[in-house]
């Protein structure tokens, strides 16, 4: 039931039961007195084995050794005898921060460090009074250290697992203590990632991986636009397919049901299902970007402001003006949108890979008509995440298609559709002006923001005065010092879905607000760099980030042929700067030398998982810039797979130079998403170092850009 | 219709239509599910198995013409000396991150580096072309160095 009990086993393939095969795991209720379960996330076993609930969704952001990491470090276990599990849906397992049970905006380590903290120092506590009251000792004079209690009198000791039973009969002690950070073993240090091994052996259970008993296996298709609804279908020519079991119609898809995915495939191509295409039917996204630029003329509301913006830039001896616009984007999650769910009359189990598990309960719950409590949710490993599983369509259809069935159903999308039904980043367009004294330094700053709003249909009360916060974060505040600024923002809400994409409004906003200063410091006629130097004078952490950025990547000194882009932008309360040094042959092949990331997150707790992160945020933002674009025409989005929605390959990537910049004294700040939103303004920065060309607008290949080898 | 096919040494009869991918034979039918599912158009390298010792994408090619052919998956790797250094570089390079693609990618390193026990950086980046959403290409490229100079 777990995936660290013998690497060595796992490695070899022996030890089958081992391997990851944590789906299904459940501990049967809360916690009983004197069974070994110390708290909500803590469970000694009697041979010592301390086992850890994740309540949270593991994606490749680590935090299934992370967290584990906290309370270890707390708790004096030793870190080669922890087990992690994930736990089954419950509200014990809420995410501090957002109240309910779920992953992302860059909230697990942050949010529940204290949280974790906590639970391994309660835990320590209780084992500590156990081995007290064995040895008749006051529990001041027992120790916990590497898994082992200490008799501070006589030098005895007991393994954690010879007191875990007595210790869950204890109440903790009110003031049972944290340790100081320099107590600290494990926090703060790059520990062994626990899920690794399963993952080099091909025993990681992802959602698409989940075997049921007597289980069948589904394919759907949507409605070819969005919003558009299935009429009708005639099911008999699926029902010809050998292996077809079922054609279930839901409102907006077709779903078929057979002994395999490729019966099921056959089956669905088999189908000629009658669509009513809705209201959307002719919507194109070329139409509606330019229904948001003409939205750039109308008032909006105003996110910041500070001043009298007008009067500065009327007053300026220079103003700078420029209109961006970023496309649509999918989150192409390497396995595609699937879940395994039965559901019967009165009890529904979901196996899924989903970011949403509080969420998926309740909505569950309503779709189904059965009470909370009727639902059960298993998380599985996902196979990246990005935001896309926040959503609960993929868990939500296969639920509807098992009652339909009576059956346990496994629903995998195709790549096509997963690439077609997805949660977009939105498309968006922003104006700015930038207003420069007799000596090039800003005297004011506006900008108008035109997209759609993902709260507005996720979380509608998080809607206030016209502002979605995640349509202007990345750009409302910004740390440089403007005399005077103005932020608005123009709502367009369309049948185009949109979602939360790893880091959200920072993602277009960090791009527009970079590429647009970019511009002022030419106009200036200033060095990119010096001209941001000499705006953060008020934030001096950022300014450390940028100088640790622009010094490690040598700065102003690449060689003859080699230009350089740089960037600084806080999101998640991180702050991250980011530099890269490309060139660009006479056929306007980009090859990427170097890239430089600087970040203060505050307290990281594993350094090398945080640099990894880092890595991963910089690709995941490169893919997009170069080729990222989801076009929607009749209603429906042309790209299927990654031939029209390419990805970046192993052969473009340059070295990556990290510097982390530990800053005791601030809160912590996110990790898997922050990196992102620099690496598309350095790249078109650089890019106009080299080319004289603004890049206003996204993907570079749309420019007659590519993307060649990297590099050193 | 019935074919034969030779899986991780051992012969396998799977009542199946002839069209259908190696990959859903290997995954709904054997029940192996380390060969990973990701775009089904030979694109991304996540069904990647070896067949006769060479990497090929499972996608591709029809049960009815895998008869005869000697598959290997990442499970019947599982235990092989030379697989298991290629792992524990992985491991040291902590290469993976949510890990849907790894095997496909440890899947096409084990037949680089049993073609070219030294290759250059070059040969890596034409060898390794399976994506990978989690940017760990850095890492991956660093294990394969590692394995190969072990």
């Amino acid at each position: 039931m777990d995936f660290t009990i013998s690497r060595r086993a796992l490695l070899q393939g022996s030890g089958a039961a081992a391997a990851g095969l944590i789906v299904g795991f459940n501990l049967g209720g809360p916690a009983a007195a004197g069974d070994g379960r110390l708290n909500t996330w803590v469970v000694v076993a009697p041979d010592g084995t301390v086992r850890i609930l994740i309540g949270y969704s593991e994606m490749g952001q680590g935090i299934v050794t992370s967290l584990p990491q906290v309370i270890a470090d707390e708790m004096e276990a030793d870190f080669d005898r922890v087990e992690v599990l994930f736990a089954p849906a419950g509200v014990e397992f809420a995410n501090p921060v957002f109240n309910m049970q779920g992953t992302g905006g860059s909230t697990t380590t942050r949010g529940s460090f204290e949280q974790m903290r906590k639970a391994g120092a309660m835990a320590r506590d209780l084992l500590e009074q156990a081995a007290a009251a064995r040895w008749f000792r006051p529990p001041a004079l027992v120790r916990a250290k590497n898994g082992r209690l200490h008799d501070q009198v006589t030098g005895a000791t007991l393994d954690f697992g010879e007191v875990a039973l007595a210790a869950s009969r204890f109440t903790p002690r009110p003031d049972y203590p944290l340790k100081t950070p320099s107590e600290w073993r494990y926090i703060g240090r790059a520990m062994d990632r626990l899920d690794i091994p399963a993952k080099v052996s091909g025993k990681a259970v992802f959602g698409i991986d989940v075997k049921v008993p007597n289980m069948l296996v589904a394919t759907l298709a949507h409605c070819p636009s969005f919003g558009g609804t299935l009429k009708s279908v005639d099911p008999a020519p699926a029902m010809a397919v050998r292996g077809v079991r079922h054609v279930v119609p839901l409102d907006d898809a077709v779903v078929v049901v057979a002994d395999g995915y490729w019966p099921a495939k056959k089956g669905l191509e088999a189908l000629s299902p009658e669509w009513d295409l809705g209201a959307f039917a002719d919507g194109s996204s070329a139409a509606v970007l330019a229904e948001f630029r003409e939205a750039l003329d109308e008032d909006g509301a105003t996110a910041s402001a500070e001043g009298d913006v007008e009067g500065a830039l009327g007053a300026a001896a220079k103003t700078v003006e420029a209109i961006y616009e970023a496309p649509y984007l999918a989150h192409a999650t390497m396995e595609p949108m699937n879940a395994t769910a039965w559901v019967t009359e009165d009890r529904a189990t979901v196996w899924t890979p989903t970011q949403g598990q509080g969420p998926l309960t309740m909505f569950g719950a309503q779709a189904l008509g059965l009470d909370p409590s009727r639902i059960t949710v298993h998380t599985t490993f996902l196979g990246g995440g990005f935001g896309r599983r926040f959503e609960l369509d993929f868990s939500l259809k296969a639920m509807l298609t098992s009652r339909a069935v009576g059956a346990p159903v496994k629903l995998i999308w195709s790549r096509e559709e997963d690439m077609r039904r997805d949660y977009y980043r939105p498309g968006a367009v922003a104006r700015m002006t930038m207003g420069l004294d007799g000596d090039g330094m800003p005297t004011g700053f506006s900008a108008k923001l035109v997209c759609s709003s993902i709260m507005s249909r996720v979380f509608p009360q998080m809607v206030r005065d016209g502002i979605d916060n995640s349509s202007v974060e990345g750009i409302s505040e910004l740390p440089y010092a403007l005399p005077a600024r103005r932020i608005d923002y123009v709502m367009r809400n369309t049948d185009i879905p949109v979602g939360f994409w790893r880091s959200v409004g920072n993602s277009q906003n960090g791009w527009f607000a970079e590429a647009f200063i970019d511009e002022a410091a030419t106009a200036a006629g200033k060095d990119a760099y010096a001209f941001r130097m000499a705006l953060l004078q008020n934030a001096p952490r950022h300014a450390r980030v940028l100088k640790t950025a622009a010094e490690a990547a040598g700065w102003g000194k690449a060689d003859d042929g080699r230009h350089q882009g740089i960037a600084l932008v806080e999101s998640f309360g991180s702050i991250v700067a980011e530099v890269v040094e490309l060139s660009v042959t006479d056929d306007k092949e980009i090859v990427l030398h170097k890239i430089t990331v600087a970040a203060d997150s505050g307290q990281v707790v594993d350094p090398r998982n945080f640099e990894a992160q880092l890595q991963s945020a910089i690709v995941y933002g490169l893919t997009a810039a170069f080729y990222g674009e989801i076009r929607v025409e009749n209603g429906g989005v042309v790209e299927g797979n990654f031939d029209s929605y390419r990805m970046m390959k192993l052969e473009q990537m340059p070295a990556i130079v990290t510097r982390l910049i530990p800053d005791g004294t601030s809160a912590m700040g996110g990790a898997g998403e922050i990196a992102t939103p620099p690496i598309t303004p350095v790249l078109t920065n650089a890019l106009f170092a080299a080319t004289g060309e603004r890049i206003r607008d996204l993907p570079l290949i749309r420019h007659g850009y590519d993307l060649g080898r990297a590099r050193a | 219709m019935s074919y034969s096919i030779t899986v991780n040494g051992a012969v396998h009869e799977v009542d199946v239509d002839g069209d259908t991918p190696l990959l859903w034979v290997i995954r709904d039918t054997l029940g192996l599910t380390g060969t990973k599912f990701g775009c089904g158009i030979a694109e991304c390298g996540a069904c990647t198995v070896h067949v006769d010792g060479e990497a090929m994408q499972s996608c591709q090619i029809a049960v009815e013409d895998a008869v005869g052919m000697n598959i290997t998956t990442i499970e019947g790797l599982l235990g092989d000396q030379r697989f298991q250094a290629l792992q524990e570089a992985w491991i040291a390079e902590q290469a993976p991150q949510c890990g849907y693609c790894q095997s496909g990618m440890l899947m096409a390193a084990a037949t680089l580096l049993a073609n070219n026990p030294t290759p250059s950086d070059d040969d890596i980046a034409d060898a390794m072309i399976n994506i990978c959403r989690c940017g760990t290409y850095n890492r991956v490229h660093a294990a394969i160095r590692r394995a190969a100079a072990a």
